[in-house]
């Protein structure tokens, strides 16, 4: 039991950058935007929040440089594909490469050093007392307490309960329709490419200021890709976000305890495990749709919008 | 029109709008004037800048020159939302909804007078009342891919005038509704006419302006023809100021009798879903004999298209059996079988290759044969033969033959697809809205091809909206509504009243 308690709370901890930049991505998908550079963004976030971390008095400070750098990665990507309606694959493609290869490269000289700043455990005092459920889902740091069970509700309502809403959803399926109607599909698009940069620094920020303290260039290993890969699973809805991320957090987790306990599982395989995974479910998700009436992916996701397209 | 409104100051005047796209002139130099409750047609052929006209009113083209004036005072909407807030709205032919959305949500839809933040129920009252006060009634949690075309005409409608709408643009509205609904919407304007709404109806159905239009404005070419009240005008003076010539229009019509022989298509019991995976065919039994045109009438998406795309094999049914004869085997369909010519619904999607040249367009459905290529190799001399062959044979105007096909006219490249298809189309021809879109003389032309088909012994399928072009050209008549075929009618004895209550779904018309 012990094993379990330890498992889902290293899941919930592994899965925070996924629960981050997958939300990102769920609201910019949402949109009709596809942004494949969230890989490179959590990077250079990770990165700059370990070198912000060098000389800041607060690990907030550090979050907010991570932030900032991830929201200039969204900038540059608005720029390209909702300014100038490059081919969203592409960028998003180009992205990534800059993105990875810039943190290593800024992120050269703390490589390997412990992050002088990091978020600890703040335990929630009453709940963490419960046993086995207590430590497994209330003994985090703010980040995954915000990322688990503030934001997932903060998404659902903007999505489902508000006007802001109805035109995010409407730029997604249609949006010479809603450009039709007043809706400002650039504006819309542009704000949550900005927003998903800004999320997706704050996973990488996630990673190398509370999961894994530090910088190295390998700390994101691909899970960036899961998170698009969630975003999909999750059928564009974030409480599904959620569970996907503990989902691959748990699989993430399944691998260090393995090797912890040295259990007789060779390491490649279990590192292995959740790109596999995610591959079955993104097969599984996609036949679970077939023959549904209505497609659960926006309509207009990767199609860039021109209005004077005659 | 009463006398007192003839006196009027007009609500909106427009002079000297010009508007060009590349070289194309949409738009040149034209004035109009619409009063206070007025319904105003714009009638003219597919090109003659009706479309453009309304979008600059509406705020998603500018103008590259020229005034519009509403209420006295000059505007200049930068985008449909400034239109919107100028008293202009415009139902488009191509409804501007989002189909997985509910009516309510459409409704609300990027507009300010929406709550920010709301429940369901608050939603769906507030978009009832509004709903209740234009008298227009649907359901406001449905789905808008669950209404019917009509029903989805009206979220727009009524969308249109909650925004405070003056000034109502409606394109084409008539083009995918069935006479009973076309009846009913002409109700509707006439009751928001009286209520003090200027209407611009727009059109190329001439009975259909006489019968609603005060006044009517023609236009050919991007050029103000004229204006001239409805009560003073007749089909004939319509159609010459439209088309600039004499001739009717709907000149081909059947040249002698069918001489029927035996079937080339047979379908038996077909059930078949959509791509929704929906049921789209319940049971549909039809016959194409050799030398006879066979017309199917309905409304678009009552299982059309999942139909034509059975018979020419790109898409498989769930049961029931399609046959096709060709050089005297009968067998289910193969997709690009020598024999059977397709004109599709869209020919940019399922006929053309845009980026591809004429020449290369004109061929793909010959070059695998023995003359034009090699088991490697294309035969470029007989492709640039068979090639002129088409562009010849069809008319097609074609300044560069490797230019790419997207930089044809509609009209052209409708023409090119016609006469490939038919040029394979020994046995059978299977044409889905062969016309739409098209101006007078291509119509005439493709529908020549049809007729040429059936004279020289093909059968032909001509599945169609336009109910005229149904009766004008078939020698035996189906309709089609909700997956069904009903009805049948032979040359003769076509009845449009049966046949128009048969595509609202009126099956007791379908008669003993």
């Amino acid at each position: 039991m012990d094993t379990l308690t330890n498992v889902i709370s290293t899941a919930i901890d592994a899965g925070a950058v996924i629960v981050f930049a997958g939300m990102g991505e769920l609201l910019l998908e949402r949109t009709g935007v596809l942004n494949l550079g969230l890989e490179g963004i959590i990077a250079i976030g990770a990165a700059s929040a370990v070198l912000a971390a060098q000389w800041a008095s607060s690990p907030f400070i550090a979050l907010g440089v991570a932030i900032l750098v991830g929201a200039g990665m969204g900038v540059v990507f608005m720029l390209t594909t909702v300014v100038f309606r490059a081919n969203q694959v592409l960028s998003g493609l180009a992205l990534f490469l800059v993105g990875t290869g810039l943190a290593a490269h800024l992120g050269g000289p703390v490589t390997g050093n412990p992050s002088p700043l990091t978020f600890e455990s703040v335990p929630i005092p009453g709940l963490a007392e419960i046993p086995y459920l207590g430590p497994a889902l209330f003994d985090h740091d703010v980040l995954v307490y915000f990322g688990y069970f503030i934001m997932p509700f903060i998404v659902w309502f903007l999505l489902n309960r508000t006007r802001h809403g109805i035109n995010l959803r409407a730029i997604g399926e249609d949006p010479s329709a809603a450009d039709a109607t007043g809706v400002s599909v650039m504006g819309i698009r542009s704000f949550y490419a900005i927003l998903g940069g800004a999320l997706a620094g704050i996973g990488g920020a996630t990673l190398s200021l509370a999961f894994t303290p530090g910088w190295t260039p390998n700390v994101v290993a691909g899970r960036g890709w899961i998170a698009l890969a969630v975003v999909i699973f999750a059928m564009w809805r974030p409480g599904r976000l959620v569970v996907g991320a503990v989902l691959f957090g748990a699989l993430i987790s399944v691998s260090f305890i393995a090797q912890d306990r040295g259990w007789n599982i060779p390491g490649q395989v279990l590192n292995m495990l959740p790109y596999l995974i995610t591959l079955a479910l993104i097969v599984v998700a996609v036949l679970r749709n077939l023959g549904k009436r209505a497609t659960v992916a926006p309509a207009a996701l990767a199609v860039p919008f021109f209005r004077e397209e005659r | 029109m009463s006398e007192s409104a003839d006196r009027q100051p007009p609500f909106v005047l427009v002079e000297g709008l010009t508007k060009t796209f590349d070289q194309l002139v949409a738009l040149d130099h034209v004035n109009l004037d619409l009063k206070e409750g007025e319904i105003h047609a714009l009638l003219g052929e597919n090109g003659a800048g009706k479309t453009t006209l309304s979008n600059i009113l509406a705020g998603i083209y500018r103008a590259d020159s020229g005034d519009v004036m509403i209420g006295g005072e000059l505007v200049h909407f930068r985008s449909p939302a400034d239109a919107i807030a100028g008293g202009v709205g415009m139902v488009h032919q191509h409804f501007q909804l989002v189909p997985s959305m509910t009516v309510a949500e459409n409704l609300m839809m990027g507009w300010e007078q929406s709550p920010r933040v709301f429940s369901m129920s608050d939603l769906k009252e507030r978009s009832a009342a509004i709903i209740e006060e234009y008298d227009l009634p649907v359901d406001p949690g449905a789905r808008i891919f669950d209404l019917s075309v009509g029903k989805q005409q009206r979220v727009e409608i009524v969308r249109t005038l909650a925004r405070g709408a003056q000034l109502l643009i409606l394109d084409e509205p008539t083009a995918v509704l069935t006479p009973e609904e076309t009846e009913e919407l002409f109700e509707v304007l006439r009751r928001l006419a009286a209520g003090g709404r200027t209407v611009i109806f727009i059109s190329h159905k001439l009975n259909e302006v006489l019968s609603i239009a005060d006044r009517i404005t023609i236009l050919r070419s991007g050029k103000h023809m004229a204006t001239i009240p409805g009560a003073n005008a007749t089909v004939d003076r319509l159609a010459q100021l439209m088309t600039g010539s004499e001739t009717p229009i709907e000149a081909v019509s059947q040249t002698g009798p069918a001489k029927a022989g035996e079937a080339v298509l047979t379908v038996r019991d077909l059930h078949a879903l959509s791509s929704r995976g929906l049921p789209a065919l319940r049971g549909v039994d039809l016959t194409v004999r050799s030398g006879e045109i066979v017309g199917i009438a309905g409304v678009s998406g009552n299982g059309q298209t999942e139909l034509a795309e059975i018979i020419v094999g790109i898409r498989a049914g769930t049961s029931g059996q399609v046959l096709v004869t060709t050089e005297g085997t009968t067998q289910p369909p193969t997709p690009g079988q020598i024999g059977i010519g397709h004109i599709p619904e869209d020919r940019m999607e399922h006929a053309l290759v845009g980026v591809a040249s004429t020449t290369r367009n004109a061929v793909t459905r010959r070059y695998r044969t023995a003359e034009l290529s090699t088991k490697t190799r294309l035969r470029w001399g007989p492709i640039r033969e068979y090639a002129q062959e088409v562009i010849k044979d069809g008319r097609v105007q074609v300044r560069e033959v490797d230019a790419p096909v997207a930089q044809l006219s509609g009209g052209n490249q409708q023409r090119l697809v016609a006469t490939r298809e038919a040029k394979v189309a020994d046995e059978f021809l299977l044409a889905v809205h062969p016309t739409f879109g098209l101006d007078v003389q291509a119509t005439a032309e493709v529908r020549q091809t049809l007729q040429d088909k059936r004279n020289a012994g093909a059968g032909v399928l001509l599945i169609s909206e336009d109910l005229d072009e149904v009766l004008a050209m078939s020698d035996r008549l189906v309709v089609m509504y909700g997956g069904e075929v009903l009805g049948g009618f032979t040359r003769g004895e076509f009845d449009r009243d049966r046949i128009g209550l048969l595509m609202g779904g009126h099956r007791e018309a379908a008669g003993e």
